[in-house]
């Protein structure tokens, strides 16, 4: 009898630690999780934009369908984060090798004033084959950066250029144009490579 | 006569050894390691230059500005990434090394900015690039300038 009723309390504990730790889970992992309003990228689908190429190819979010991505916004001008997050992007292709063949590889320019087609040309010459440089009226890269989450901010410097505030992450997509996640600035390449595996994977998946 | 000859011989060999180690100029105890640069395109564009300071003395030193004939602008900034991944640049001001510590200038966080170029920087090339501190002393060090992707000092 009173053995019972002490295994009776200790199924209570046992269902009501249970049941914390299942809420604690909704509430953070969970469906119950609040939603990063506006951080996370829409779908390659869902966006609407028209740029230029290095090599004066029109170009859109259709042209990336297919194949998973890796974007990043910058400007030639940059003298540290983007010849360090194109340095970077090169040695993390270097890494995976044939693997990151089908990858679409897209350095979208955030000053469009300096960073015309020709100078966004010779300025990717510069780093790994694979990397194209996209540029475009003002008013679209507006439009990709929305679609993007990402916000970038001219910033008058001393010396009397201009400089330019910008996202510096690195956004995965996979080849169905779902966002998959994103590389920080300067992140070591043990965690950037697995990061740009799991873009590859994902189109796999979907193949077959 | 021969006493002489024997101070020259030993002038010459202090006069080689101070000069291999350009680093110790002006405060004795700032030693400047691993500089390296990118190469430039053209001269429009900032350049960017790396390296550590080291303050080996037991005073504190404290940088306040640099001169270069590569750029009439030379100045140390900061790149701050903030908590939604966007990256600004800013002057850093003055820095204090406080005894037996040293400062990175590293991609990503503080940079020597190499504002209006005087000429274009070119791989393979060196420029001279002089520290100052708040004591009037100065270091200067040839700064090798390395590809434009290039990631780090080995390159």
């Amino acid at each position: 009898m009173q053995r019972r009723a002490i295994l009776g309390y200790g199924a209570a504990g046992v269902g009501a630690v249970a049941l914390m730790l299942f809420v604690g889970w909704w509430r953070v992992d969970g469906p119950g999780a609040p939603a990063p309003v506006g951080q996370r990228p829409v779908t390659l689908t869902e966006m609407d934009f028209r740029l230029t190429d290095h090599e004066g190819n029109a170009v859109g979010p259709e042209t990336l369908i297919g194949r998973p991505t890796m974007a990043f916004f910058g400007f030639t001008y940059c003298p540290d984060v983007c010849p360090t997050t194109l340095s970077d992007i090169s040695g993390w292709l270097d890494d995976l090798g044939d693997e990151a063949d089908e990858m679409n590889v897209v350095f979208i320019t955030v000053d469009p004033e300096r960073d015309t087609v020709e100078t966004m040309a010779e300025y990717v010459g510069y780093f790994h084959p694979a990397i194209r440089g996209w540029t475009g009226p003002e008013e679209q890269i507006a439009r990709v950066a929305d679609g993007f989450r990402a916000t970038y901010e001219r910033v008058p410097a001393e010396s009397g250029d201009y400089t330019m505030n910008h996202t510096a992450s690195v956004f995965l997509f996979a080849a169905s144009g779902r966002f998959v996640t994103m590389i920080d600035y300067h992140e070591p390449k043990e965690f950037a490579v697995p990061k740009i595996r799991r873009a590859l994977e994902e189109e796999m998946e979907g193949a077959t | 006569m021969k006493k002489y000859i024997l101070t020259g011989t030993l002038a010459a060999l202090l006069t080689l050894g101070g000069l291999s180690v350009p680093a110790l100029a002006g405060p004795e105890d700032v030693v400047v390691e691993n500089a390296w640069s990118r190469a430039s395109i053209g001269m429009n564009r900032p350049g960017a230059a790396y390296m550590t300071i080291r303050n080996t003395g037991d005073e504190p030193v404290t940088l306040i500005g640099l001169t270069t004939p590569l750029a009439m602008m030379p100045e140390i900034h900061e790149t701050k990434t903030n908590a939604e991944g966007v990256s600004s640049m800013s002057p850093a001001g003055e820095i204090a090394i406080a005894p037996g510590e040293s400062i990175a200038l590293e991609p990503g966080g503080l940079h020597a900015m190499l504002m209006r170029l005087q000429e274009p920087m070119t791989e393979g090339d060196t420029f001279p690039l002089t520290l100052l501190f708040d004591d009037g002393g100065e270091v200067t060090v040839e700064v090798p300038i390395l590809g434009i992707a290039a990631r780090g000092p080995e390159d």
